[in-house]
């Protein structure tokens, strides 16, 4: 895990008193307000529709349990008892004062934490895979290589007021968990024929109005290449992207009409004109970040304790968990598990201060002092040894975080919707909750097996609709919410975007709606392993739409 | 409030702005629109007398450097229009200039707010020209105290700009890890 160092601290701390002479100037009127709004956001701070919302940084998903600890004072100091895990591995807290913001960055510095670019027209927070560390299969950490981009964009001179945002995502293994397809640039860490450790390079990526999945721009970077390389592609979307409409102002849109092949002729051409050295992080730097993302030692444990295999007996709620909310570990004798922020009826991603300190505590004693958050929204302990399972699991229990759903129907992922946000047009809390309560029983879920469901408050996409199994987008139609669905897509490869089933749904309906779809696939299915991106995948929108409009017929 | 600043605090605006229709003078230090840069290259460079005309150039900033280019060595002077201080075109277009080897003032021109005057400094600006409204809100100290606000940054090759990755690295080597 990152640690900061003298330097990374100082900025930091400069950054926080930077924006606290912000925020006075703004109240003497030398800012005014629109010039003030960029720089508020650049420092994670929105307005919302009943208070400020305050979004703080997790680089790549990662925290400590001082930090999770931190988060969870912060809930209970300066807002109303919790927080709320975001889709980009984020958190938010939703009721903040304007004049209690600098102190609250302060709070965070001293845990190395910050929430500079998590929003505002730049490049912002950087994610990975939340498995990082964890799989066999793995090249290399991804988040040495996010934290080298994460240092590099931290107030890039040149690139703090792009077009519009800029979202950066790194993996490396096979299974891409991080969204690669949905992002402005992707890097995914592979081998080259010779051995030689590079990146591939996607751009282009996309959700809000005009969903776009990114197209391949480089086959294989080398890796001291990557900041040249990075600053070409910026610097060409800075000085040509669009900025005759904000709608339209994303690199995917500058990609779509410049060709992939003309963007990538016009940064190799930049590409080559910058002088390499000069930028490329030195390879001592990068051994300096590498040694802080070394695998935690864990001592390996050969079979399947005892104590393990008793409890499952023992307890089956306690199997059925384990069944579903771990995965494998290079380290045999170790899972990573997932805490599932999902509880049948809760608001998806939410968590109290009290669920916060158990978790941490649980990280410290069980899992390495580490803790992941998902682009799904849930929380995961990384390094659990077989043999503490069941502690972890107990305690869990004990805070309500014990939801056998993982990838299940129920683990829905919801962006805050018209409950919070000033962009949404339609409520997706209360959406969730209701399709959660319809789909309690554990053993229905398990039948029905892999299912996403995303729901989005607004055409802009917060919730990931796009890439959902069952995609539920709220809209505003003349006073009146109406949910349009769409099915079939998926984030990992091969990334597909959701279809439009057609005409939209009230709000009421949209639970009767799911439950249909969902027992279309269960007539539908050739075998109960085949799941409903396969099914659907197989048989296609038709049968679905059948069941969903037969009335209107 | 004066218009023009540089990185030690206000500056003598020795430049005369031209218009589309303005002659030009026989003497001094003009900035000419770029639709206007041929015509006053010819006057100032090809004319049998040996001009007295320092020449300058305000350009939007969606120029195409590569066309600048040309006349690089004919400048001492190239402004960049900021047209909304949200638009950050201009920054890349400094970057640029200076990067194809522009060795001349370059000059901001319009919409800058004191929390950028660093980032015009580090991507090779000399000066802002202010806009009335903004400077008549923001005085000089505002801009020169953001100067100062981030004492280094993480990107590494620009010039008079401490970089945290070569500080690290010289105080690993055990040098002195001064300012460059």
């Amino acid at each position: 895990m990152y640690r900061y160092d003298e330097f990374d601290h100082r900025f930091v701390r400069e950054r926080v008193a930077e924006f606290r002479d912000q925020v006075s100037r703004r109240l003497t009127g030398a800012l005014t307000e629109d010039e003030f709004r960029p720089l508020r956001l650049m420092n994670g701070l929105y307005l919302q529709l009943h208070a400020y919302m305050l979004r703080v940084a997790i680089p790549y998903g990662t925290l400590e349990a001082r930090q999770m600890r931190m988060l969870a004072e912060i809930a209970e100091r300066w807002d109303r008892g919790y927080g709320h895990f975001t889709t980009r591995q984020n958190i938010q807290f939703n009721w903040p004062k304007l004049r209690d913001v600098p102190e609250i960055l302060e709070a965070l510095a001293s845990v190395e934490m910050h929430a500079i670019q998590t929003s505002g027209n730049c490049i912002r927070n950087v994610t990975a895979d939340p498995l990082a560390g964890v799989g066999p299969d793995e090249i290399e950490d991804p988040r040495i290589t996010a934290e080298v981009v994460r240092q590099w964009s931290s107030l890039h001179p040149e690139f703090v007021f792009l077009g519009r945002k800029f979202k950066i995502a790194v993996t490396a293994t096979e299974e891409d968990r991080a969204a690669l397809a949905v992002h402005d640039i992707a890097l995914q860490i592979v081998r080259s024929e010779a051995g030689e450790t590079g990146y591939r390079v996607l751009v282009g990526g996309g959700l809000g109005r005009t969903p776009m999945l990114a197209r391949e721009l480089r086959a294989f970077l080398p890796k001291r290449d990557l900041l040249p390389y990075l600053e070409a592609a910026l610097r060409v979307y800075n000085l040509h992207g669009r900025r005759d409409n904000k709608f339209k102002a994303r690199i995917k849109i500058l990609v779509h009409e410049l060709g992939i092949e003309e963007y990538r002729r016009q940064v190799e051409e930049e590409f080559a004109r910058i002088e390499h050295g000069h930028i490329a992080v030195p390879a001592d730097e990068l051994a300096r970040i590498g040694a802080y993302f070394a695998p935690p030692a864990l001592p390996e444990r050969t079979g399947t304790p005892v104590e393990f295999e008793r409890m499952k007996k023992l307890d089956p709620a306690f199997a059925a968990w384990a069944a579903q909310n771990t995965h494998p570990h290079r380290v045999p004798g170790h899972v990573a598990a997932t805490i599932s922020l999902k509880p049948v009826g809760g608001v998806p991603g939410d968590a109290t201060a009290e669920q916060m300190r158990v978790m941490a505590d649980l990280a410290e004693a069980h899992s390495a002092d580490e803790l992941r958050v998902t682009k799904e929204q849930n929380v995961i302990l990384p390094h659990v040894a077989l043999a503490d399972l069941y502690k972890v699991y107990r305690g869990l229990v004990a805070i309500g975080l014990d939801a056998p759903n993982r990838g299940l129907v129920t683990d829905i992922v919801a962006c805050p919707g018209l409950d919070y946000c000033a962009l949404a047009t339609a409520r997706s809390i209360p959406v969730a909750q209701a399709i959660s309560n319809r789909f309690a029983d554990p053993a229905r879920q398990r039948e029905i097996g892999p299912l996403a469901i995303k729901i989005s408050g607004c055409i802009n996409a917060c919730g990931h609709h796009h890439i959902a199994h069952i995609g539920i987008l709220g809209l505003d139609k003349a006073g009146v919410e109406s949910y349009q669905i769409t099915l079939g897509g998926e984030s990992t490869a091969p990334a597909a975007l959701g279809e439009r089933t057609g005409p939209g749904f009230s709000y009421d309906e949209v639970p009767d709606v799911v439950e249909k779809i969902v027992e279309t696939y269960l007539k539908l299915r050739e075998t109960p392993r085949e799941s409903f991106l396969q099914t659907y995948r197989r048989v296609g929108m038709e049968p679905f739409k059948e069941v969903l409009y037969a009335e209107a017929h | 409030m004066p218009r023009l600043i540089d990185r030690d605090g206000p500056a003598e605006d020795r430049w005369t702005t031209l218009g589309a229709d303005d002659a030009l003078p026989a003497s001094g230090a003009v900035i000419v629109p770029l639709d206007r840069l041929e015509e006053a290259v010819d006057a100032v460079f090809d004319s049998a007398a040996d001009s007295g005309l320092e020449l300058g150039v305000h350009v939007p900033n969606n120029a195409d450097p590569l066309r600048l280019r040309a006349g690089f060595d004919r400048l001492a002077l190239i402004s960049v229009e900021f047209p909304a201080f949200a638009d950050g075109r201009g920054f890349s277009l400094g970057h640029r200039l200076r990067a194809l080897g522009f060795k001349g003032r370059l000059r901001a021109s319009g919409h800058v707010i004191a929390d950028q005057f660093a980032y015009l400094l580090a991507c090779g600006f000399d000066e802002l020209a202010l806009r009335d409204d903004v400077a008549e809100r923001q005085p000089v100290e505002h801009f020169l105290k953001a100067l100062k606000r981030i004492s280094a940054g993480y990107q590494r090759g620009i010039p008079g700009r401490r970089s945290i990755l070569d500080a690290r690295r010289a105080a690993r080597q055990g040098t002195n890890a001064a300012p460059r």
